[in-house]
């Protein structure tokens, strides 16, 4: 019996099982059957079915909710990565004053997203921010709206997020880009291939390991993005920049309304589920398969 | 281990003897709140000073905002460690505490001090009463028809202030045109829907919005006049500035104190940041309460008193419950606060101009008015008020388009 093969660290492993399925396993079963009741203020057991998920996929909010995460995940994600690889590049050229420009560059990912939030807010903030200052130093055609446009308020969210986020991205791409064995970089210069050229082409691919790594940990924070927007934009103007998760605890503990924010929590979590479910499914199943045989 | 027990309990043993042996001789309550700014410290304070006079300890737990103070509220008393008392606002907020069980019936000390005799409007009562038992203490009234206007600005420009919004539109060009913001308001949610009720109270007056929000009767929402309150919302947006988005209120009301903005719409506790200015009521500033009717929403605070598993808690409550009617607690609490009393019999005569307004209409019955939720449950007015803060946020959103999603909340029976 596999099972029983390494009874210690199976007896080690017990209490963490025993939490994860009470604690996870319970919530999320929890979650699904107040889901399906009317529970206001408390969670009381009153039989609905699915009215509650009815209701939420008639919600304009939750549409432009999950339609702001797509943008935020993509914009994130992308954005972190090059600018965090440019930085990389740039850092790695054997400059002057390197440690003080990459301790400049990773400072912002030590702050929390609170502060990140808070300081965006006013930088972007047309009547106290950067576009006041413009104008106070003479330049009146300059306009930066976007925290206040409806429309392009999910990119300022977007922007303060890579601010944090890149400097990550540096650091691990730095590590890697230290990791080049220096023969290469000396057979390319020899071939008289461009620097930008041996760059993307040769070089991004034998980073492949730190991009994975990068996007990962980037994809995270993805879908649990919630104290950058609360302090940043707190959902607004109107309701243009809410997600999935600030839509949850709107439900929860501003508007009295348990099923729905349930029900809005386990479509979280099934979204979460299909898009993990594949690559799971690859990583744990068909790539130990492949490696057995 | 048996060692360390021993030790817990010769520490915990004895501190829980002291407590039982204290709580006989003294009164001890602990309440939340969520008034957190100078005024509002300075209103709460009056409670517990008077609490305090009487021999008893008074746990002060404030916590800013209120959505945050009652959500610890509810889970607590979930979670079995109630507090003594906690706030709610004078609306539908605490009905589930109330059907599952969870509070305290004041029933008994109602009914020996007559409180049905004396609070006043009997309104206040409807909202307390459950299958006529009392379950809340109505501390105070707060109204949002307001309109705060700098009378300085309508100097500048050579215009009376404005008594009504169509007056306030028709003067906006020309203080705009004079580098002044018309409009101060701040764009979160709960901002936009209250000048939204306060614009769709003046223009189609108690009795219609009565028929849409308490009857929900769809004729009376299609005949014309709920249209034109969008029409006038939406003008009345055009005339903010670009700041406006997630501005707080007393930022927003700043604004108007300075001159940078002619008019904002807010609820009399922006009274209290023009008192903290020292300007003085109609002559450094006006409050007008805009349309041919005026009306005084019954917007407002009570104190609920969560069921608690020690039996003394309730003589606790009690106490307090009668501390917080009592006539003289509630003139000092409220000249503090700056709102109107829950009862006529106290001494308002720190009142100012403004507050004696509030005063003299409230005594006559049909200028009283409800809200949206007086009748419905959270979830009906939060749909609702997405819709309205969509329509101001969204240019393209049709005023078609807006009448047929409120019509569907209207008939969705939330």
């Amino acid at each position: 019996m596999p099972l029983f093969r390494n009874i210690a660290s199976m007896i080690a492993l017990l209490p963490m099982i025993v939490i994860s399925l009470t604690v996870f396993v319970g919530c999320i079963i929890y979650s699904f059957v107040y889901s399906l009741t009317n529970s206001k203020l408390i969670p009381v057991f009153n039989y609905i079915g699915f009215d509650q998920y009815e209701r939420l996929f008639k919600q304009r909010k939750w549409d432009v909710a999950v339609e702001n995460i797509f943008i935020y995940g993509f914009v994130f994600t992308i954005g972190c990565l090059i600018i965090g690889f440019l930085l990389a590049v740039l850092i790695d050229q054997k400059i002057r004053g390197e440690s003080l420009f990459r301790t400049i560059f990773l400072y912002p990912y030590a702050m929390s997203f609170v502060v990140t939030g808070l300081v965006w807010k006013w930088v972007l903030n047309p009547t106290f921010g950067l576009e006041n200052s413009m104008h106070m130093w003479g330049f009146a055609w300059f306009e930066l709206d976007w925290l206040v446009n409806r429309d392009l308020a999910i990119y300022a969210v977007c922007i303060a997020a890579v601010w944090q986020g890149a400097g990550f991205v540096m650091v691990l791409m730095l590590a890697g880009l230290r990791g080049i064995d220096e023969d290469i970089w000396k057979s390319l210069s020899i071939e008289g291939v461009a620097k930008w050229k041996s760059y993307i082409f040769v070089i991004l691919p034998m980073l492949r390991p730190m991009v994975v790594t990068a996007v990962v940990l980037i994809a995270a924070g993805v879908v649990k993005v919630y104290d950058l927007i609360l302090t940043l934009t707190s959902g607004g103007p109107g309701y243009a920049t809410t997600t999935p998760a600030l839509y949850v605890m709107e439900n929860f503990f501003k508007r009295a309304d348990l099923g729905q924010a349930f029900a809005a929590s386990i479509i979280m979590f099934i979204s979460v589920v299909c898009i993990l479910a594949p690559w799971a499914f690859y990583e744990f199943y068909l790539r130990n398969k492949y490696a057995a045989n | 281990m048996k060692k360390f027990f021993s030790i817990l309990l010769t520490i915990f043993v004895p501190l829980s003897f002291t407590n039982v042996s204290k709580a006989g001789s003294h009164m001890e309550a602990e309440v939340i709140h969520w008034w957190t700014s100078g005024g509002e410290q300075a209103a709460i304070s009056q409670f517990a000073e008077a609490w305090q006079e009487m021999g008893n300890t008074w746990i002060d737990t404030a916590i800013t905002g209120g959505e945050n103070a009652r959500g610890t509220t509810v889970n607590r008393i979930i979670g079995g460690n109630p507090p003594t008392a906690a706030q709610f606002n004078i609306s539908k907020q605490f009905v589930d505490l109330v059907e599952q069980g969870l509070l305290q019936s004041l029933e008994e000390v109602a009914s020996a001090e007559g409180w049905r005799d004396f609070i006043y409007p009997p309104e206040l009562i409807e909202t307390c009463e459950f299958e006529g038992e009392f379950y809340c203490v109505p501390v105070n009234i707060h109204s949002w028809q307001w309109m705060w206007i700098n009378n300085d600005v309508y100097k500048q420009v050579g215009l009376p202030v404005p008594q009504t919004f169509e007056e306030f539109l028709a003067g906006a060009p020309t203080i705009q045109a004079a580098g002044i913001t018309p409009l101060a308001l701040g764009g979160q949610g709960w901002q936009e829907s209250g000048m939204f009720d306060v614009v769709a109270s003046s223009i189609m007056g108690f009795p219609l919005m009565q028929s849409i929000y308490r009857d929900k009767d769809v004729d009376a929402f299609r005949d014309g006049r709920f249209e034109s309150v969008l029409n006038t919302f939406r003008e009345l947006n055009t005339f903010t500035d670009e700041g406006s988005p997630g501005r707080l209120w007393n930022d927003t009301t700043a604004m108007v104190i300075e001159g940078k903005a002619a008019m904002q719409v807010m609820g009399d506790w922006a009274r209290g940041e023009f008192a903290v200015a020292g300007m003085e009521a109609m002559k450094d500033y006006s409050c007008v309460i805009p349309g041919k009717e005026k009306y005084v929403a019954l917007g407002g605070d009570v104190f609920v008193f969560p069921k608690n598993d020690d039996p003394k808690v309730k003589d606790v409550q009690l106490a307090m419950a009668s501390m917080m009617v009592n006539p003289t607690v509630q003139a000092n609490f409220n000249n503090a606060k700056g709102s109107l009393p829950m009862r006529l019999d106290v001494d308002t005569s720190a009142a100012d101009a403004c507050m004696q307004m509030g005063l003299d209409l409230i005594q006559n019955p049909d200028a009283i008015m409800r809200e949206s939720d007086d009748w419905n449950t959270p979830a009906f007015t939060n749909a609702w008020d997405d819709i309205i803060s969509e329509f101001r946020n969204d240019p393209n959103y049709t005023v078609a388009q807006v009448m047929d999603d409120l019509e569907g909340v209207l008939t969705s029976g939330l």
